[in-house]
């Protein structure tokens, strides 16, 4: 099978593209900077008609990765890279007569801030999702699916928490944080959340693009089925990636209030490093969201193989491995 | 969203959209009436071709069709639902005039034909549609093939000046100022609901009832109700509660107690004008019973649909051949003087004295007016008065009806009110409590009391006064052995206690069944310090004692107060519950030497009521020493189903969950495999291993619930078999393990997880001294959680909050559980039911790990 691979740069987009590679699959892939895949590849933005075009022709199938996943930075280039390059991959998709469109998107494009308790995926919901990946996020999987026809089947995957060896960006500002002492518990730490090892997000997006077109118009959450105490999943990251555990505890409130008053704060002066904390990233870490998984088990033909323990273990492997260059 | 009837006019016309309401299901139908004027309907019709049947739901005043959604929606395959609002009700016509009762039956009847509603058909009536369903009833018996009613009324009983709320709706210028003119009452009747039904439902009742004009109706209605003798509408309504004592066709009343307008009487009426119906009581719901319990909707659905099958065959179960009743050994030991019954510090009664105290009772029973199968509730501490009250009673044909104080007094009125009892014996106090309980029926006094004392208490008479007026009176015939012979309940851990009728041929298999698995011969004196055996030595066969206690208060029997019931009887045997067998052995050490000898001639130790842990059972040898320790299995409304000695515990080792023995001669046990969901649908197997829930087949099951139809017929849904709520295996020796309670079974992704043997491995962790395993999340997508009780000086200070453990705790934990755990949590202590302070309530243990689990509340954005 033809598949392009768009945002192949991430560790999730690299990990998909190396499974359909090593399954025998013909992979394009397309991002700004070379990945280093052994496979074809597209440079240049996700939102430009003439490249996204050019990578889409001849295509059996689109996994559509390509995203800004940033906590920080103008609305403007959220819109760009989010809702305007999903648009662009569809109009490709169409245009070029492309039968599937695999669409990567976010648990939290439905997530409103509340507590989530074994749910199914819920409608994107562009005007309650917090912060502006989300928001865009929820523009864009809307968008994918209502694209959803006889002619090109849409599926939309939303993968949760990704992490494994190699993480920038939720292991890596995990483990940063406690290594200078800067990552609180923030409430009581027991709140429940899911996460997904990279392998198991990456097998799955590799069996969402055979499902895709018996499996259509509808969105599913990819998680490891295996929530756990936010505190408890923060301490054994920690611990593969050996620096201490947080202790330090802040209340619900006042780690929401002061991300309000960072993200004031960046706003005004128009800061591009990572902010200490945000609303999002504080209901995030206090408030449970896991994911009924049964229909995406099924819908997928897919089942996690790696379960966190074996993650754990192999991220601790990693760390071992690479300590002296971190 | 603007409802039609923002309109002052008074056609008809369709509902808005409205929650629960499916817009195929309203239509309007334009009938001409007697008098030839044509009136539009709005009705709920679920268009079913040639069905099999039809119910036709009238609902009552200020309510409209909407009532009875949740019956359209939980139609029978077959059935058709047909729901009218009256005219000048709900969405239908506002008609020029008032229309009487008559007119309204004659409407109805003018409706059904227009409808092409012929037989079978199922009347369904609540409030006052419930006489409006019956006059039609009545005039269409060639169709009728069933009744069913809710919170309703065909009669006042007499010198009943009917509801107070409804009369205070009709007072002198309440009815025009109040009743039409405000939306008051329309609100109020939804008000009464319990639970308070949501703001939106609210809203629905009161669409079509937003102006006086389209009031009109609701103020006539109350009018039309005939409270007075003189009433033009008396002469309908009396024929109509005349007319329902000719019906033949089955009934079934459905019945919210909590009812401020239809009070106990009014059901009790019914029930004597309808003897063949069949009764659920909703405990917790009110006037509104279709709202309160929308359960009632699978029950009418149930019932119909039996209705189509007809089977009158009777289960596959044994019969007992009750050659003994339960007075026989009182009539065998009638000139025995030793000791029947030995009152600790108190009277000691021979076999003799208790068997002509029994004959007398009986007879002076029969003489005041208690007849066969009346039922007697009994309020009288264990104690040699209630042992001859209770024998007295089955002698006189009666049924005892038992609730114990561990009910507390909510739980006791609400179980004693449901039984509908006809007299009370009660002690002082068991007097003054059925009085504050409202308990209906004649009084009589156990003990002493002075003549201002019984009046106080409103007793006729007192025990000893019945006994000396039975002595000249006939001793009354022995009753049918398959009639009534008590009413008891379950421990209420899990909701309202429900009653439990055995007849006498099941009591009488149920004490063979005891008497031959523990080998009891009249040799035999038993102690029994657990409410129900106290009294049923005489049954037996043997003497037995009553501690010096509170028996239904566990945790109250000391070592010592057993050593000195032991003493007094000589005795072989003890009955306790494990609580009390705990308190026992924790205050072994007070025990002098002359009580250790008493104490050493028991032979047999039996505890049930809760899980009795091998554990407790061994730490009792050095208390009793030549005593075989037994733990039958069994509840309410089957006990014992089997029996494990310790030995036996012993011997099966460790397990999935606790292994309570193989069933008891004459017992079958199978179960019914769970779903992922958690229900136990599977057909029933014995086949080793296999987890579902027990079910049990024996001639001492109960005979049925009482009051509760709807439960009794799906616990007896697998023909001869009872569902007893319990979840476990058989194993390939043929012994029985129990591994919770189905509604505790956690249904997670990978199938569903049983909690006791996930909380035994759990509990034998270093540091944790008890485990709840629960489950969060929904049905079928649970994870498992487990809250953990830390032994003290481990890590973690005791908190009350459940709070989450430490990461060796949790990894030990985990570690041991065998199953995924999502989170351990630790709290200083588990809550337990207030009966038997044993039976941990995983439900609530559930819903605190849930709130915890969810962590903080976001603020709104």
């Amino acid at each position: 099978m033809r598949v392009l691979v768009t945002g192949a740069s991430g560790m999730l987009g690299r990990a998909t593209a190396t499974g359909l590679l090593e399954r025998g699959d013909e992979v394009t892939v397309l991002q700004r900077r070379p990945s280093g895949l052994p496979c074809r590849e597209v440079l240049g933005d996700v939102a430009d008609p003439a490249v996204v075009g050019r990578a889409v022709r001849g295509q059996d199938a689109v996994l559509h990765l390509a995203a800004k996943v940033d906590v920080t930075g103008p609305w403007a280039e959220y819109v760009a890279a989010n809702v305007d390059g999903t648009r662009t991959v569809v109009d490709a998709c169409r245009t070029a007569d492309v039968g599937r469109l695999v669409h990567v998107s976010s648990p939290s494009v439905a997530h409103a801030g509340t507590a989530l308790a074994g749910v199914v995926a819920g409608p994107a919901d562009p005007a309650r999702a917090r912060g502006r990946y989300a928001r865009t996020k929820a523009v864009a999987e809307l968008d994918a699916l209502a694209a959803d026809s006889s002619a090109l089947a849409v599926l939309a995957v939303r993968p949760h928490l990704v992490w494994g060896p190699g993480d920038t960006q939720l292991v890596g500002r995990i483990v940063e944080r406690a290594r200078t002492g800067r990552l609180p518990v923030i409430g009581s730490g027991a709140a429940l959340i899911d996460t997904t090892y990279v392998d198991n997000a990456a097998a799955a997006l590799v069996a969402a693009v055979d499902a895709c077109g018996p499996v259509h118009g509808e969105a599913l959450v990819v998680s490891n089925g295996e929530p756990r105490p936010v505190a408890e999943v923060i301490g054994r990251l920690c611990r593969a990636a050996g620096v201490p555990a947080p202790r330090r505890r802040v209340p619900f409130g006042a780690a929401y209030a002061v991300g309000a008053a960072v993200e004031g704060v960046w706003a005004v002066t128009g800061r591009r490093q990572v902010p200490p904390i945000t609303r999002f990233l504080a209901e995030q870490l206090a408030t449970a969201h896991w994911f009924d998984q049964r229909r995406t088990r099924t819908a997928l033909g897919w089942r996690p193989r790696v379960g966190l323990e074996e993650g754990f273990a192999r991220l601790r492997n990693w760390y071992l491995r690479t300590a002296p260059a971190t | 969203m603007r409802a039609p009837d923002t309109r002052a006019g008074g056609a008809a016309g369709l509902p808005p959209a409205l929650p629960g309401l499916d817009p195929a299901w309203s239509r309007l139908v334009a009938v001409a009436d007697s008098s030839g004027a044509k009136h539009t309907w709005h009705v709920l019709d679920n268009g079913v071709r040639d069905p099999v049947g039809t119910l036709l739901c009238v609902h009552g005043n200020p309510t409209w069709s909407y009532l009875w959604r949740r019956l359209l929606a939980a139609a029978p395959p077959g059935w058709r639902v047909v729901a009218p609002d009256h005219l000048g009700m709900g969405f239908s016509d506002r008609p020029p005039g008032p229309r009487s009762l008559r007119q309204r039956i004659a409407d109805l009847g003018d409706l059904t034909a227009a409808l092409g509603v012929t037989g079978p058909v199922v009347t369904v009536g609540h409030d006052w549609g419930g006489v409006i369903s019956l006059g039609w009833a009545l005039a269409h018996r060639q169709d009728l093939r069933g009744v069913v009613l809710a919170n309703t009324a065909v009669a006042m009983p007499e010198g009943d000046l009917g509801p107070a709320l409804i009369r205070m709706a009709n007072a002198p210028g309440v009815r025009a100022a109040v009743t039409v003119g405000t939306p008051v009452f329309v609100r109020a009747t939804t008000a009464l609901s319990r639970p308070a039904l949501p703001a939106d439902v609210r809203r629905a009742f009161a669409a079509p009832y937003r102006s006086p004009a389209r009031r009109r109706s609701v103020g006539d209605f109350v009018a039309d109700i005939p409270f007075s003798p003189g009433h033009p509408s008396r002469p309908v309504q009396e024929a109509v509660a005349e007319g329902i004592r000719t019906l033949d066709v089955p009934a079934l009343l459905l019945w919210g107690p909590r009812d401020p307008v239809f009070g106990e009487r009014y059901l009790a009426d019914l029930r004597s004008r309808l003897p063949q119906a069949r009764l659920h009581r909703y405990e917790g719901a009110s006037h509104l019973l279709p709202e309160d319990a929308p359960r009632y909707a699978g029950a009418v659905a149930q019932w119909v649909t039996d209705l189509g099958t007809g089977t009158a065959e009777p289960p596959d179960r044994p019969a007992g051949d009750a050659a003994r009743r339960l007075w026989s050994a009182l009539d065998e030991r009638s000139d025995d003087d030793a000791p029947a019954v030995v009152e600790v510090g108190g009277t000691t009664v021979s076999w003799s004295a208790l068997a002509r105290r029994v004959r007398d009772l009986a007879a002076g029973l029969a003489a005041s007016g208690v007849r066969p199968g009346h039922r007697v509730a009994l309020l009288v501490e264990p104690s040699a008065d209630l042992t001859a009250a209770v024998y007295a009673v089955w002698r006189a044909g009666a049924v005892v009806v038992v609730a114990d104080k561990g009910l507390g007094f909510a739980g006791m009125r609400r179980a004693l009110r449901s039984a509908s009892v006809d007299s009370v014996i009660g002690s002082r106090p068991g007097l003054a409590a059925a009085r504050l309980m409202g308990l209906p029926g004649s009084r009589t006094a156990a003990g002493r009391a002075s003549r201002a004392a019984l009046r106080a208490l409103g007793a006729a008479a007192t025990l000893d006064e019945l006994e000396a007026r039975g002595r000249s009176a006939p001793v009354p015939a022995e009753c049918p052995v398959d009639d009534d012979c008590a009413v008891l309940f379950t421990s209420g851990a899990t909701g309202p206690a429900k009653g439990v009728v055995y007849t006498h041929r099941q009591a009488a298999a149920q004490l063979e069944l005891v008497r031959a698995t523990y080998g009891l011969t009249a040799d035999d004196r038993l102690v029994a310090a657990f409410a129900p055996f106290a009294i049923l030595g005489p049954a037996l066969g043997i003497g037995s004692a009553v501690p010096d206690v509170d028996v239904t208060a566990p945790g109250s029997l000391t070592a010592a107060a057993l050593a000195d019931a032991a003493a007094a009887v000589d005795a072989t045997v003890v009955f306790a519950s494990p609580a009390a067998l705990r308190r026992v052995g924790a205050t072994a050490g007070d025990l002098s030497s002359g009580q250790r000898g008493a104490l050493a001639g028991v032979r047999l130790l039996m505890s049930a009521g809760a899980p009795v842990p091998a554990s407790l059972l061994r730490s009792l040898q050095e208390v009793l020493p030549a005593a075989d320790a037994h733990t039958p299995y069994g509840m309410t409304e089957v006990l014992p189903v089997t029996d494990v000695s310790l030995a036996g515990i012993e011997a099966a080792g460790e397990g999935e969950g606790v292994c309570v023995g193989a069933p008891l001669p004459g017992v079958t046990v199978r179960v019914s495999p769970l779903s992922p969901e958690g229900t136990a649908d599977g057909p029933l197997t014995d086949r080793p291993g296999v987890v579902g829930e027990v079910c049990v087949r024996a001639a001492h099951v109960k005979d049925r619930y009482d009051a509760l139809w709807a439960l009794e017929r799906s616990a007896s849904r697998d023909p001869g078999f009872h569902r007893t709520g319990d979840v476990g295996h058989l194993d390939p020796d043929g012994r029985l393990w129990i591994e919770g309670r189905l509604q505790h079974v956690v249904p997670t992704a990978s199938g569903p997880v049983t909690p006791v043997g996930v909380e035994q491995r759990v509990e034998r962790v270093d540091g944790v001294t008890a485990a709840a395993a629960v489950g969060v999340g929904p049905p079928g997508a649970q994870v498992v959680v487990l809250v953990v009780v830390p032994s003290e000086g481990s890590p973690g200070r005791r908190r009350r909050r459940l709070g989450l453990a430490g990461p060796d705790l949790a990894e030990a934990v985990r570690a041991a559980a065998g199953v995924d755990v999502a989170a351990v949590l630790t709290a200083s202590a588990l809550p337990v039911d207030i009966r038997h302070q044993s039976k941990v309530d995983r439900g609530e243990v559930a819903s605190r790990a849930a709130r915890v689990l969810a962590g903080a509340r976001a603020p709104r954005p």
